[in-house]
């Protein structure tokens, strides 16, 4: 029973305690600090008291997720679940939470950001008198952090901390980046890249000409429209966010179509994850609910590939993926989400999904012609205002 | 007579056969030829040929039938005369020089005991008879049983080397010693004495020489002192043999004995090496572990016998070694209380055995009366049980044995098996006892678990019998391998043919997967547990006459399952409780190891004080642990209370080694791997006290006196003058060299509950407990 903890080390961590006045602060940045320290006051207070610390964190499961209508997003309901201290099953999460919240602090009040990364490395490290550390794996650090966003209702932009870069974006507009102009008509083959934070205080769009949002599924196809210059012909922007778009992919699409006004078109494979995408694109996702008002595009658009465009396009057996058991569980389930099963079109279109038994890409599009997607595909659809919504 | 009929007729058909097979040659033997022939086999012929029988097959067996043999007439003849057991077993090689590849060998047994001696005109019959001694005709329990044991040896050893064995006896203190040297002639099943004259050389005095170790044991006056053997035998036989040590050996079987018998010494002086290389067999006991352990221990042992008696027998009761020699002391001072002969008990009996009594009784008396013969011949059977039967055979009262014929002898048999009669008189039987065998496990198997338990006496065959059983479980045994079965029988280790024993069906057939084991079937289970069995009877059943294992008789059987069931279930408690206490320690280790972070975290935060909230944490978390320990206990109530009292009066010692480092001192090496234990419950805290004197068992604290060595070589003794008494073992320690083992830390002096190991050891065990020694002179 002799584990030596604290004391010796925490008469060193004591004694530094010099805390920055938080007046100091940016005004956004002290109300997070705030909310920081209320969280270790909460801890000590019911210890001192005798009473057993539990952090509450707001549910982060279907269950606990409302897909409000009116608004056409999805939304985190009020269940909370008990984080204790002294329960085997979240002892260890318990004392992550703490480790987290101390580690942003400290990112807050030294004025830098984070990747999640870099906080899992700052968090981590082997628990006094122990072999074991704090964190094993960064798949342990992620979801902490996510609980404290929700159970301190901050952003993680407000936290300091940023997810790693993907998607670009190419286009008519001209952005502003931490006070740097970026001419997006200028970025050559590569785009630029989409940072994880894109919120107005850092980012404000400059001038603006084009008229719509074209969202790819992946890097590969943006690169090919944008090797065919279909923005600069058809005037839009285009991006992409390799896969499930991150937040900042997100958000900066929902900037762009609220307050800019542009329509977001979406070209997504013709398979289950395509269909997902859409579906977080549009409502947002579950464990993302609570930020769902920052992301989710009600309005977003999309235009391909359909499963009727098998025939109607006249494509080739090479094109044809035959869905997996997994594919078709998938295809199901998100038939059952309300939003999808309430329209008729996109029932109809994952109805003939299940018939035809196979998936399409994008990129198989090209069996048909090199740039067939980009001269025929989409403009057409376009043109023909052919899209789901 | 009708031997020599039968063997004719035999004859007859073989010469009637003869014409069909066409032979030439004439008959190959007349009934008169064969009758030259046939004549008186004597017993002694008859197991010099057939010598396996008596446990004789091989070199190595005979090796140690030889000591076995002797070694329980010692002790029967030490305990039939109320004396403490002192049994010396010395092996000389008489070959040394022989090639190392050599199988067998020419060995001298040499057994000594301290026992009340033979007198004179005796010793040819007790050495020199096959079927003599004074244990057949009776019921009563004892070691040897039939009178072949100990001359037969003699007889091996006559044949395998020519030559005779060599007795010293003496059975009065004040007197010289006989010293016979007897050879059997197996002939007529007579001893031949060849030497026989008086000597004052008891006990043989060569023997202080032999080796480094006996010269440094009998400087003490610890090996064939003249104080420890006042009367006594020692017979010394030569044979050829095969010493080596593992399973079926000498030393296992002496082991086994030490632990069955825990108020015998006995003192073993191996020969110089063994005779052929065999894999190393798995050490149970923990003898002769590291070399310097034993030599302190022996030491400090040597320093304290000088001063009393007393101080000697207090010392550790752990096997000890010195310089090759190994001692079993003396763990128990009281003898086995005396047995008596008994009658055989009606229930059980079988009708010839009834037809022969009555046969008997009438030769002895002509006017026996039924009524009276029941009375007499049988146990427990009283004068109304004895009228009821002689009425429901149609007899009265005074009807003689002579007027019962068979029809009515057969009818008494019936209604001897129904009547209600209490069963056999117990003092027959001297069982070991439940407090005996814990301490005879506790000296020679170092595990963390003891529980005995001993079964009420019953009956087969009209014999009384009991049964105890015990278990070792854990501690320093292995956990791979299947528990090791020990087998005993009045006291006998039984070392062959185990799996022809009913007490190792016994095992087998129990169902140990009850009680939290792994348990293959039809085997042995799987575990960290030596399994002790002992039959106590008037007459064991051996299934032959070298009495390796006991017949698999149902009601023994049932017994022995019934008396492992009850230890198991105390080991099932322990078991089930210890793996608790670990979940609850492991829980609050869980919980300390995050409380210290928290309390980090939350300083880093919002500044607050990072040990007071480590300390306010650390005390919810004791307290949340606590809660679950009882909430468990409610759910199983039975768990606490039982084991509480198991380990109090049940016949059950915990030895809880997971003792703070500091308590520990240098003995810990060896229990360093110890699983973590959780907090201390009560049934911990009685474990802990028998802990107190398993200290002193162990060298441990004795170890720790000369750690202190440092200091005092620095200063004079002063500062510890004030811990009272004791000095001169201290003195005499001084000036020895250093010990391998580091000093502890200062504060270890003060952690330590009791600095004076010397004065702990006056303490001794009693149904689990501790006793301080001078307030309980007897116990029995």
């Amino acid at each position: 029973m002799a584990r030596k903890p604290a004391p010796k080390s925490s008469s060193k961590t004591t004694a530094p305690t010099t805390r920055k006045p938080v007046g100091k602060l940016p005004e956004r940045d002290a109300k997070t600090v705030g909310k920081l320290v209320g969280l270790a006051d909460m801890v000590s207070k019911r210890s001192m008291g005798g009473k057993e610390p539990v952090i509450q964190i707001p549910l982060r499961t279907r269950t606990n997720t409302n897909w409000n209508k009116k608004k056409g997003i999805l939304e985190m309901g009020d269940a909370k679940a008990d984080r204790p201290l002294f329960d085997l099953k979240t002892a260890k999460q318990f004392m992550q939470t703490m480790l987290h919240a101390s580690t942003i602090k400290d990112l807050i009040e030294q004025g830098k950001t984070s990747s999640l990364r870099g906080v899992f490395y700052k968090a981590k490290h082997t628990v006094a008198g122990t072999k074991e550390n704090t964190f094993d794996t960064q798949d342990e650090s992620d979801p902490i952090l996510e609980d404290l966003e929700v159970s301190l209702g901050a952003l993680r932009e407000e936290l300091h901390i940023f997810a790693s870069t993907r998607g670009n974006l190419v286009g008519n507009i001209t952005i502003i980046d931490k006070g740097d102009e970026i001419n997006a008509r200028r970025m050559g083959s590569g785009g630029w890249g989409i940072p994880s934070i894109v919120e107005p205080s850092t980012l404000q769009f400059g001038k603006c000409d084009a008229k719509f949002v074209l969202h790819v599924e992946k890097d590969t196809v943006w690169q090919r429209f944008n090797e065919d210059r279909f923005w600069e012909e058809h005037n839009c922007i285009l991006t992409h966010g390799g896969g499930q778009p991150p937040r900042g992919c997100r958000r900066l699409l929902q900037r762009l179509n609220q307050e800019l006004k542009l329509p977001i078109i979406c070209v997504l494979d013709c398979d289950p994850w395509g269909h997902y995408i859409y579906s977080v694109i549009k409502q947002g996702s579950i464990s993302l609910a609570f930020e769902s008002s920052r992301l989710a595009i009600p309005d977003a658009k999309f235009l391909g590939i359909r499963s009727k465009d098998y025939e109607a396009c006249d494509l080739g057996d090479a094109i044809k993926i035959d869905l997996t058991d997994n594919d078709i569980k998938r295809a199901k389930e998100i038939a059952a989400y309300p939003w999808f099963a309430e329209n008729r079109h996109w029932r109809k279109e994952i109805e003939l999904l299940l018939k035809n038994g196979f998936k399409m890409e994008v990129e198989a599009m090209i069996n048909k012609g090199i740039s067939y997607v980009t001269e025929e595909y989409v403009p057409q659809r376009l043109k023909a205002k052919d899209w789901l919504e | 007579m009708s031997t020599a009929h039968l063997s004719g007729a035999a004859v007859a058909s073989e010469i009637t056969r003869k014409p069909m097979s066409k032979s030439k040659t004439g008959p190959r033997a007349t009934a008169e030829s064969m009758a030259s022939k046939q004549r008186d086999i004597s017993v002694s012929e008859f197991f010099a040929k057939n010598r396996h029988l008596l446990g004789f097959d091989n070199p190595r067996k005979a090796l140690l039938t030889t000591v076995k043999e002797a070694v329980d007439n010692s002790l029967d003849a030490c305990e039939e005369a109320g004396i403490l057991p002192d049994v010396t077993v010395i092996i000389e090689d008489l070959q040394p020089d022989r090639p190392a590849s050599a199988k067998a060998t020419r060995y001298r047994v040499t057994v000594a005991d301290n026992g009340p001696g033979i007198v004179r005109k005796q010793v040819e019959n007790v050495f020199g008879r096959l079927l003599f001694g004074s244990k057949f005709h009776r019921l009563k329990m004892s070691r040897g049983q039939q009178g072949i044991g100990i001359s037969a040896a003699g007889m091996y050893g006559l044949i395998t080397t020519g030559k005779p064995m060599v007795i010293h006896t003496k059975p009065k203190a004040s007197q010289q010693a006989h010293h016979i040297e007897l050879a059997m002639n197996t002939k007529t099943n007579r001893a031949e004495v060849t030497v026989d004259n008086e000597t004052d050389d008891f006990p043989p005095r060569r023997f202080k020489t032999l080796t480094s170790g006996t010269r440094e044991l009998a400087d003490s006056e610890q090996f064939l002192s003249d104080r420890d053997y006042p009367t006594g035998t020692s017979v010394s036989i030569e044979l050829e043999a095969r010493y080596q040590k593992g399973r079926g050996s000498v030393d296992e079987f002496l082991e086994l004995t030490a632990i069955a018998n825990p108020h015998a010494r006995i003192t073993f002086v191996p020969p110089s090496k063994e005779s052929a290389p065999e894999e190393d067999d798995t050490p149970l006991l923990r003898k002769g572990r590291g070399g310097v352990q034993a030599g302190t221990d022996a030491a400090s042992n040597s320093d304290a016998s000088p001063e009393s008696p007393e101080a000697a027998e207090a010392a550790p009761v752990v096997t000890l070694e010195t310089g090759g020699v190994t001692v079993y002391p003396r763990a128990v001072t009281e003898l086995p209380p005396e047995t008596k002969e008994i009658q055989p008990h009606p229930r059980g009996i079988e009708l010839g055995i009834l037809l022969q009594m009555l046969k008997e009784a009438q030769a002895e008396r002509e006017t026996y009366s039924l009524h009276n013969f029941l009375q007499d011949k049988f146990s427990r059977v009283s004068a109304s049980t004895a009228s009821g039967c002689c009425r429901a055979i149609g007899a009265t009262a005074r009807t003689k044995i002579s007027d019962i014929d068979h029809a009515q002898a057969e009818k008494l048999f019936k209604v001897l098996q129904d009547v209600k009669l209490p069963p056999p008189p117990t003092d027959c039987l001297a069982p070991i006892g439940v407090r005996q065998l814990l301490a005879g496990m506790l000296k020679g198997v170092r595990a963390e678990f003891y529980a005995a338990s001993s079964r009420e006496p019953d009956v087969y065959r009209g014999r009384p019998f009991q049964v105890e059983a015990a278990i070792a479980f854990g501690g320093d045994l292995r956990a791979d391998e299947p528990a090791r079965v020990i087998r005993f029988a009045n006291r006998v280790p039984l070392l062959y043919q185990q799996s022809a024993c009913s007490s190792f069906k016994a095992v087998t057939e129990t169902n140990w997967r009850n009680y939290d084991l792994q348990h293959p079937r039809g085997g042995v289970p799987i575990g960290a547990m030596v399994i002790m069995i002992h039959m106590a009877s008037v007459w064991v059943p051996f299934t032959s006459e070298s009495k390796e294992a006991v017949a698999d008789y149902d009601e023994i059987r049932k017994e022995m399952k019934l008396a492992l069931q009850e230890c198991g279930r105390k080991l099932g408690t322990y078991l089930k409780k210890r793996a608790k206490m670990r979940r609850e320690g492991e829980r609050r280790d869980v919980f300390q190891k995050y409380i210290g972070e928290i309390a980090q975290a939350c300083n880093a935060i919002s500044g607050v004080d990072a040990e007071a909230l480590y300390e306010a944490l650390l005390e919810q978390a004791k307290k949340k642990t606590a809660v679950a320990d009882l909430e468990l206990d409610e759910d199983g109530k039975a768990i606490r209370d039982k084991s509480t009292d198991v380990s109090d009066e049940d016949g059950v010692i915990i030895v809880e080694r997971a003792t703070p480092p500091a308590e520990r001192g240098n003995a810990g090496k060896d229990l360093e791997d110890l699983p973590p234990v959780g907090r201390m419950s009560r049934a911990e805290a009685a474990a802990l006290k028998v802990h107190a004197m398993r200290g002193d068992d162990e060298p441990s604290l004795i170890d720790a006196k000369p750690t202190k060595r440092p200091e005092q070589k620095g200063r004079p003794a002063k500062p510890r003058a004030d811990t009272k008494g004791d000095e001169p073992p201290r003195a005499a320690l001084a000036p020895k060299p250093a010990a391998s083992s580091p000093a502890p830390k200062p504060q270890t002096r003060q952690a330590a509950p009791e600095p004076i190991p010397r004065q702990k050891p006056k303490m001794t065990l009693r149904d689990g407990k501790l006793v301080p020694k001078d307030e309980d002179p007897g116990l029995f």
